[in-house]
Order: structure tokens, then C-alpha cells, then sequence
């Protein structure tokens, strides 16, 4: 097994959630964190999941997540990453508690791209067992931070998709459109869409791939597949010319979105499915255990294909992994992580489900308003 | 702490780009320790600067003469004119001795969600220049945000029955970057690779 290339070395918490003040030096690669619910087991995972631009892993407001919900917050992470050890630290001043900033190696990044250029992570939360049961936004979401671990620029182009529908949404709203400048937008719109769709369907394709060739050990493989017409037309015919037709479509679509007061085509209509492989059934008609599964063999894989396309997995933050696993899917788990060149931290209630992990994995407790080794895992 | 007219101050100078209510109490500490040799001259020098300025009627550069003296250098080549969002962008341009050519400050980018509208922007100079004829090439070296993008689109639009060459600033431009915080040779780069729309 090779040592990661991303590993958060130290950990610095300040009024964040729960934690007044918390330094901690997450030791090793696999590192399981118990203790009873509320107690701040996830509270230090969204921590980890900060270390990225983003909205966190909750996606919670940036002032909520101060402890007590009032006053700055901060984040701090020395991590080892493949161009070196780096410092990143992130949270809000008492000037202004609802834009968090960042700052890398001591200084202000020059945009967010940057940080996500070092740092990258992918996580599942108990909710996103009901992601294929729920709307496409948390689908697409999910893909998303699959893609910006590979594409980190793609972060950017999603948002300058959003923002040039969000000004052409404004300016449909108007008694009368001025032609040149929403031809402008829906140009912007096209050029940025077709972008963000050809990023998402190369990583389900390479996904695809390494799943299929066995990458998640012993998970059930899962297909996924991207269900968005921009992505059909991309296998078809060349960017340019599926720009051309988006542009077509958005002028088209006018007196209709501007009723809706919305974008009846884009990026943000893309929706993800996932089957299982072997059986082709798909997600939403799975058991609870079978969709939980088949999404742990996608995060794994992604991580292991980063591994090989990177370089570097990102931190993979397994919020309660084993709820709904029957033991069998367990072992499956813990055989995975152990060959996993990634960090990975994992929450449960109870420390003994992880115990086969005992020897590879360091053991932590929550509790009080700290976390400390856990003393039955020594 | 202080009185009302140091506060009135600091609030003031907090507004300034680049400094937040601390960055402003630190200035105004520094200024008011010795008043003789760095606040009364900056009082003058603000006010004389506030008198002397304005925009210059031609491209909307800020300069005490208008036209302003880019605009008055008969050395300039009067048949380029480069088409940029801010004053701050044309002084980045210049700083780099990048463009030969004359300048057209838009004033900004349209922008529906910030209520920047078509009107709001400078454009009938520009028209104004165009008609008169001797422009051969418009140079749109907008930022490659979303809205100035969008923007450099419109211009084409409306630009469009002139005939004149009409070019966009090629790839060094990161998206999001405005051009005033570019270094010179990303802005040399980018004036060098423009590309016709
Ligand atoms: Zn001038």
C-alpha cells in the first residue's frame, strides 16, 4: 500500500460548531472517530470538508456553523499534498461572519481555484443514502465533487454557467429584452454548459471503466450514467457545433423561461443515475443497504482512479459507513480502505463495528468538547 | 476613542479599496501623529487632485488635461482604440506599455443582477469616435468574467454595422481576472494573441 499524497497532518478548530478550541494530529491513514451522537463526530468532518472551497459538507450558511451560531469561526489544516506540506486556513472575521476567506501558506489566496488545486474531498453522509430517492440537485452535486477532485477548474465553470443564467432569469424577467445582450448570456451559458457537461461525462466514463475492471474490490460495481441531452449531443457532434445548437435552444426558449422564470435547458438539468452493474437494477429500486453500498464502491473508486490520474486520492470523509452494511459488506469495507492510497475518516456510533480495523486504523473518541484516543484502541 | 472627527476619518478611509475599519484606524493614527508632514500635504494633494480632475471626454480616462494626454499624444496610433471596463484597467495597460493605440473606458460591465444596464455604460463616445472614421481596429480587453464577456458580446453587436476590425484579448486572461491586478506579461500576452470576433 502507498502512502497517500493528500493527508491532513494537524487539525486546528476554533469556535467551530461545538469545539471552542480543538488541536488535533490525525495520526495515520484510517482514522475511526466514535462516540454518541451530537457528541461532534460529523462536526469534525465538516471541519475537513472546509479545508475546500465549497459550501461544506452539511451546505450549511457560513455564519451557522460558529459555535453557538453567533461571532468568526476557523478552520485550520496543515496538510502533506504531492507539491509539498501546505497551511490552509478558513473561517470568517467578527467584521464581517457571513463571507468565510481563505488563506494558503499564510497569505490570501489568489482565487479559490488555487486551494482546490491542493486540496480535494469526497464524502457520504447518513442523508445521501436518500440521494437516488430525492431530487437531482444533490445528484448533481455529488457528481460534481467527484469532477472538481479530478477538474478543480471546474468549480469556476459551473459557477459562471449559474451566474449567466441566474442575469438571464433577470433579464426574461423584464417587459423588454434587450436582443444583443441576453444573446450574450445564452453565448456565455452554452460556452460554459457545454464545458461542465463534457467534464462530468469524461469522469463517469472513466468511472465507469474502473468500476467495471474491478476498482472497488468487493463492492456490487455500480454504472453510472449521465442523463442530460447536452451529453448526448456531445457524443455525437463536436463542441462547437453542440454550442451552436445550446445557443439556438436558449433563443428559442425565451417567452417560455421567461414564463417559468427559469431555464428549461443548461448544465443544471443534468441528472445522475446509478445501477448496479452485474444486474443492471437500478439505484432507486435498490434496498437502502444496496444503494449505500453501491454508493461507498463509487467514492472508493473515484478515489482509487484519482489515485492513478492525480496522483493523489482526496480526503474521504465517511460519515456513519456502516449503518445499513450487513457484515458482509462490512468486511468488504474495511478490506477496501485498507488498500485504499487515501486518508479516510469514519464516524460510527459504536467503536466495535470498526474493530477489524484495529492495527491499521487509530482509533479517536468525541466526548465532552474535545476528542481524545480512544483508550480501548490503544 | 478619539473624537467625532477622527472617527468621521477612519470611517472614510475604511471605504478605500484595500482597507477594512482596521487597516483605516492604523492610517489614521499614522497620519495624525505628525499632522505637518503627512496629513496636511495629503489634504492638499487630495484637494488639489479632486479640483484638477476629470474625466476626459474622448476615452474617460481621469486626467487634470481633456482631451486627456494619451488622447493629446499625436505618437499614439489613432487607428486602435482598446475598449476597457475600468480606469484602473487602462492604467494597468499603460503602466505595462502595452498598447500603442488610444483607449475607450465603458465605465463597467452590464450586469442584470447588479441593475448595470446598457445606458449606464459609456458608449456614444466610442460611436461618436467610430463615425468620424480613421478606426480600423476595436480591441475589447474586457475581463473574462461572465459579465464582461457578456459585455464584449453586446459591443460586438452594436459595433458591428461600423467597418472596422473588431478583436477580443486572447488567453493569459484568467477567468474572473480583472485586468487591473494582471501582471505585465500575462497583459502583454494578452494584447499580443487577441483574436477577431
Ligand atoms: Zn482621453
Amino acid at each position: 500500500m502507498s502512502e497517500p499524497g493528500l493527508k491532513l497532518l494537524r487539525l486546528t478548530l476554533g469556535r467551530f460548531r461545538n469545539y471552542a478550541s480543538l488541536r488535533w494530529q490525525p495520526e495515520g491513514r484510517l482514522l475511526v472517530i466514535s462516540g454518541p451522537n451530537g457528541s461532534g463526530k460529523t462536526n469534525l468532518l465538516e471541519a475537513i470538508s472546509y479545508l475546500a472551497p465549497g459550501r461544506g459538507m452539511r451546505g450549511a450558511r457560513v455564519a451557522d456553523v460558529a459555535q453557538g451560531g453567533t461571532g468568526a469561526w476557523a478552520v485550520n489544516g496543515r496538510l502533506a499534498t504531492q507539491e509539498g506540506p501546505t497551511e490552509i486556513g478558513t473561517g470568517t472575521t467578527d467584521e464581517n461572519v457571513d463571507r468565510r476567506v481563505f488563506r494558503l501558506d499564510g497569505a490570501a489566496p489568489r482565487n479559490q481555484a488555487e486551494l482546490a488545486q491542493r486540496v480535494a474531498s469526497v464524502w457520504l453522509t447518513p442523508q445521501m443514502d436518500r440521494l437516488f430517492l430525492e431530487g437531482a440537485s444533490g445528484r448533481r452535486r455529488f457528481l460534481d465533487r467527484l469532477v472538481y477532485a479530478l477538474e478543480p477548474g471546474n468549480a469556476r465553470t459551473v459557477a459562471a454557467h449559474d451566474t449567466a443564467m441566474a442575469e438571464r432569469r433577470r433579464l426574461l424577467a423584464e417587459p423588454r429584452w434587450e436582443a444583443s445582450w441576453l444573446a450574450g448570456l445564452e453565448d456565455e451559458m452554452a460556452r460554459h454548459a457545454v464545458a461542465v457537461t463534457a467534464a462530468r461525462a469524461d469522469l463517469i466514463a472513466q468511472l465507469d471503466a474502473a468500476l467495471a475492471g474491478g476498482i472497488a474490490g468487493d463492492f456490487p460495481a455500480a454504472r453510472l450514467d449521465l442523463l442530460c441531452p447536452i451529453a448526448a449531443r456531445l457524443t455525437e457532434a463536436p463542441a462547437l457545433a453542440v454550442e451552436d445548437w445550446l445557443r439556438a435552444e436558449f433563443e428559442a426558449a425565451r417567452p417560455r423561461d421567461a414564463a417559468t422564470g427559469s431555464a428549461a435547458m443548461g448544465a443544471h438539468r443534468a441528472d445522475l443515475a446509478m445501477a448496479d452493474l452485474a444486474t443492471g437494477l437500478p439505484a432507486a429500486q435498490a434496498s437502502t443497504g444496496q444503494q449505500k453500498a453501491l454508493l461507498i464502491g463509487v467514492v472508493l473508486g473515484h478515489a482509487a482512479l484519482l489515485a492513478q490520474a492525480r496522483g493523489g486520492a482526496p480526503l474521504l470523509l465517511l460519515d456513519e459507513p456502516a449503518v445499513h452494511l450487513d457484515l458482509k459488506r462490512r468486511t468488504a469495507l474495511f478490506a477496501a480502505l485498507a488498500a485504499l492510497p487515501a486518508q479516510v475518516f469514519l464516524t460510527g456510533t459504536d467503536a466495535e463495528v470498526f474493530a477489524p480495523l484495529a492495527g491499521q486504523a487509530t482509533f479517536w473518541r468525541t466526548g465532552g468538547e474535545g476528542l481524545y484516543a480512544d483508550p480501548e484502541y490503544k | 476613542m478619539g473624537g467625532p472627527e477622527i472617527e468621521r476619518l477612519v470611517a472614510l478611509l475604511a471605504k478605500l479599496p484595500g482597507f477594512g475599519p482596521r487597516s483605516a484606524r492604523r492610517a489614521a493614527l499614522k497620519l495624525l501623529q505628525q499632522p505637518e508632514l503627512r496629513m496636511l500635504p495629503l489634504a492638499v494633494a487630495l484637494a488639489e487632485a479632486a479640483r484638477a480632475t476629470k474625466a476626459c471626454g474622448e476615452c474617460g480616462n481621469l486626467d487634470s488635461r481633456d482631451p486627456c494626454s494619451i488622447c493629446a499624444d499625436l505618437h499614439r496610433d489613432r487607428h486602435l482604440v482598446c475598449v476597457v471596463e475600468q480606469v484602473g484597467d487602462l492604467w494597468a495597460l499603460e503602466r505595462a506599455h502595452v498598447h500603442r493605440g488610444l483607449y475607450h473606458v465603458l465605465g463597467g460591465t452590464l450586469s442584470a443582477l447588479a441593475g448595470q444596464r446598457p445606458e449606464d455604460l459609456s458608449l456614444h463616445p466610442l460611436l461618436a469616435r467610430l463615425e468620424a472614421g480613421g478606426v480600423t481596429e476595436v480591441i475589447l480587453a474586457l475581463g473574462a468574467t461572465v459579465d464582461g464577456a457578456t459585455t464584449a458580446h453586446w459591443l460586438t453587436d452594436r459595433l458591428k454595422s461600423f467597418d472596422v476590425a473588431i478583436t477580443r484579448v486572447g488567453q493569459g486572461v484568467p477567468m474572473g481576472g480583472a485586468l487591473d491586478v494582471l501582471d505585465d506579461g500575462t497583459l502583454a500576452a494578452a494584447l499580443r494573441t487577441r483574436r477577431a470576433v
